[in-house]
């Protein structure tokens, strides 16, 4: 029989990755296994939008202590502060951002509501149409293509073993725990994570148990290099506009316009209808991006629940198993709520409170909600 | 409207497919990059140069736009393909036209968008002046303009003496032929060539031609370096053993203003590989190259690839499948009799054998051998969009990126303009190298869109804010 690990995750995106790093650090031996390659879910193609100003206003408190993890990572995943303005174009963009920066505002973002002209004072490149905006000093990016290099090396380092390519088909649980069958590998552990984002729900049926998640098919692009034209984190009252210039020059932008296909289905797929006008309104926003050549364009799955909370804790009906996933604001939020969770695996008090899968969920109205 | 067909490239596949499409009742459309029909072999030649003389690969191109000429079915010309998207029951294709935003629905789609330029790098290959062997014909056959006033000519494959023989038919200098491949290799794919005599005795007239004129031909001969201040001045060859790989110390180092470079063809898969259809790799047919049976149906239904694109065999093949291709697309469709397809098929498929023959023997010569990596220095540009050398990217397999989306992920290698075409094969062969695999396991990057480079204006053409459908806000 080979080895035993005392926790195997299943995922190997930064959730996956950085509650592997805290349960090493405790004293667990643990093994990733992942079904492509390290952080090239939405770990790894997201648009890396640290951005307050898109954070869910109750998970806005886990969104500043994820915030301070990625400036501690600094240079080797990219972080950069810029600031970051989110626009109003008309009088009713005005009243939703003020609505909604206010609350988050509340919830301890550093965001204050400002003019059109003084948003075009921080941001030159913006258009003049802007009627109103809201800044957070707090606002930036990090790389996120990087995300897959850098938890290489800190798993390496941490000497956690990592099975890459290697999708799991099937998963037994005996007395002694669980055993995984993946690619011509069996792995046994004695405890179980789920980390796997848009394909939750797929590896937690191999379990029996059905998590109500769905997948957002998120869009990004990215422009050929240019001079500069912008400085911030550009967004929209809607939150549906993200767009920074890189420090190479290329300009990302996402906003999360919906794409098609599903995890389980296979591939994300660009849908030219949604793309276009995720373009138009990066335009809009900022017209010099007009002239510059899009590149490519991408879509990454994000997993989300009825209730747009994060699931956080045991896997319902399973003794030894978590889930973790579906964290709106995954990116930013990630590292801080993977060592929450690693530290209610390991037996301790998590400093903040974790969202139990076993909760209710009222799926009709969200559906209602999404449709 | 929806069309029955849309053909994608124009040249001998693309052109040939249309006019047998046409005429077997299909409602077609030909979609292609260039003003005017032939692809790269058989390239129309430019207005400000319609009056110089005629080349038989010219005349060729001529008699093929004079047949399109004659069939009704839409055509637009210097229309930049950049999305396909595949619905239940069909195909919306994508382009910017001279005129604007073009978007095509159509029922079936072939692919025929040929070949690219396989350029593998040697040190000081990103100069100014350097160019590939395509792109070097590409320049005489549309504009007469030749790639420098003393060149090299460098690399594998017939297109060495063909470009050779040009600049010198143009008028201009070649300072040496430098071929890695050893005559024989010629001799010994005689028997394959023996069928098609009118290519067989072209290729062996570029070579008298060359010979007559006195220019240096060296075979079993690679580039050691180019050099040059702000552009190519200065080139060093040296000697190869079977496989590619330099012996012994350089030979010969001539003055030179240009080098034309290529190491074979590669079909250009990322149409194909966008819509999601199966992939094998295939060295003896330019790489990797979509899956398809005997008329070139894909594993996506609706779609099929013809010509190089389906697998590099040259131009003679190419107008045989994309005529068979376009034959079974119209049986698929309804439009012919299966009775009627084979009649029309038949005469098509006694006579690609022979033709496939020649291509795939060229093909063969292009194979990759372990010397084209031999002869990158560690400090060796590879992906030049984006400034990695041959270092920076070992480096990044050896830390445990041994797949193509993590090497790009880690580095940014092939996430520039040229969207992986000039670094994806090189960096499958370091990869190889050093994590044992063989290139059809290692794979390739995830095709994306656009197919091609758009400006965002172009995409975003004229709009109303008010009109965005922008979805409600996310979730407070």
């Amino acid at each position: 029989m080979s080895q035993a690990f005392d926790i195997a995750v299943v995922g190997g995106g930064i959730l996956g990755c950085a509650t592997a790093l805290r349960l090493a650090e405790g004293g667990m031996n643990a093994i990733v296994i992942e079904k492509s390659d390290l952080g090239q879910g939405a770990s790894g193609v997201n648009a890396g939008t640290l951005s307050l100003q898109i954070k869910r206003v109750k998970l806005m408190p886990y969104a500043l202590r994820g915030w301070a993890k990625w400036q501690a990572m600094g240079a080797a995943i990219g972080f950069h502060q810029t600031g970051g303005i989110s626009l109003a174009f008309n009088q009713r963009e005005a009243d939703l951002l003020q609505e909604r920066m206010t609350m988050k505002a509340e919830a301890g973002a550093p965001i204050t509501l400002i003019s059109g002209r003084d948003a075009r004072a921080r941001e030159p490149g913006l258009s003049d149409r802007v009627v109103a905006a809201s800044w957070c000093p707090q606002d930036g990016h990090a790389n996120s293509s990087l995300t897959g290099q850098y938890y290489r090396h800190q798993l390496r380092d941490a000497r956690i073993a990592i099975r890459e390519h290697c999708p799991v088909t099937k998963i037994d649980q005996t007395d002694r725990g669980f055993v995984l069958h993946g690619y011509g590998e069996t792995i046994h552990a004695r405890r179980l994570l789920l980390a796997c984002g848009g394909w939750l729900k797929g590896v937690a049926a191999l379990l029996g148990v059905d998590l109500p998640v769905r997948a957002r098919v998120n869009t990004v692009s990215v422009t050929e290099r240019g001079p500069r034209i912008m400085n911030t984190v550009v967004g929209h009252a809607t939150g549906l506009l993200t767009m920074k210039q890189k420090t190479n020059g290329t300009v990302l932008i996402g906003g999360g316009w919906q794409g098609r296909g599903s995890p389980m289905n296979g591939r994300g797929l660009v849908d030219r209808d949604t793309l276009i006008p995720n373009l138009c309104l990066a335009q809009y926003a900022v017209p010099e991006i007009a002239r510059l050549r899009v590149l490519r364009s991408w879509t990454g799955f994000e997993a989300h629940v009825p209730d747009f909370n994060p699931l956080a804790g045991a896997l319902p009906g399973t003794k030894n198993a978590f889930v973790l996933g579906c964290v709106r604001g995954g990116y930013t939020i990630g590292p801080y709520i993977s060592e929450l969770m690693g530290d209610l695996i390991l037996g301790r008090d998590p400093e903040m409170p974790l969202f139990d899968p076993s909760r209710p969920f009222d799926i009709e109205t969200a559906t209602r909600r999404i449709l | 409207m929806t069309y029955d067909l849309a053909v994608i490239g124009a040249g001998p596949a693309g052109a040939s497919a249309t006019i047998e499409a046409a005429k077997a009742g299909l409602d077609t459309v030909l979609i292609d990059e260039q003003r005017a029909a032939g692809g790269q072999v058989w390239r129309a030649k430019g207005p400000a140069i319609k009056a110089a003389p005629a080349t038989p690969e010219g005349k060729t191109g001529d008699r093929l736009r004079a047949a399109l000429a004659a069939v009704t079915a839409d055509r637009h010309f210097s229309a930049r393909v950049w999305d396909i998207e595949r619905h239940t029951d069909g195909f919306r294709i994508s382009a910017i036209s001279p005129t604007g935003a073009l978007t095509i629905e159509t029922r079936a789609v072939l692919l025929a968008g040929g070949a690219q330029e396989r350029v593998f790098a040697v040190p000081g290959w990103t100069l100014p002046g350097v160019i590939g062997l395509g792109a070097a014909t590409a320049l005489m056959k549309e504009q007469l303009v030749l790639p420098g006033n003393r060149v090299i000519v460098a690399g594998v494959g017939p297109l060495l003496s063909f470009v050779a023989h040009e600049i010198i038919r143009n008028g201009g200098k070649v300072a040496a032929v430098v071929d890695l491949n050893p005559l024989s290799v010629w001799l010994r794919c005689l028997p394959d060539l023996i069928g098609s005599p009118g290519l067989l005795v072209r290729g062996a007239w570029w070579r008298l031609r060359l010979w007559a004129a006195g220019v240096a031909y060296f075979h079993e001969c690679g580039i050691r370096s180019i050099e040059g201040d702000r552009a190519v001045s200065r080139v060093t060859i040296g000697a190869v053993d079977a496989n590619w790989c330099p012996l012994g110390a350089a030979t010969q180092t001539y003055d030179a203003d240009a080098v034309c470079l290529g190491h074979g063809l590669a079909p250009a898969t990322e149409a194909s590989r966008l819509l999601g259809a199966d992939h094998q790799y295939d060295g003896g047919q330019g790489g990797w190259k979509p899956v398809t049976d005997d008329v070139g149906r894909t594993t996506v239904p609706g779609l099929f690839v013809a010509g190089d694109g389906a697998g590099v065999q040259g131009a003679a093949a190419a107008q045989l499948q994309g005529r068979i291709s376009a034959l079974a697309i119209a049986e698929d469709l309804g439009l012919l009799t299966t009775r009627e397809w084979r009649r029309r098929s038949a005469p098509l498929i006694l006579r690609i054998g022979k033709a496939q023959r020649f291509g795939r023997a060229m093909t063969a010569l292009t194979i990759p051998r372990p010397g084209l990596i031999e002869a990158i220095a560690p400090d060796t540009l590879v992906c030049r969009c984006e400034g990695l050398s041959r270092h920076d990217i070992e480096a990044e397999i050896r830390a445990g990126a041994n797949w193509p989306n993590a090497i790009k992920s880690g580095t940014r290698c092939g996430m520039g303009p040229c969207g992986g075409r000039y670094c994806t094969e090189t960096v499958t062969e370091l990869a190889c190298r050093i994590t044992g695999k063989t290139p059809g396991e290692f794979g390739i990057p995830t095709a994306r869109p656009p197919l091609r480079p758009v400006p965002i204006g172009c995409l975003s053409g004229e709009f109303d804010y008010d009109d965005l459908p922008i979805p409600p806000p996310a979730p407070l």
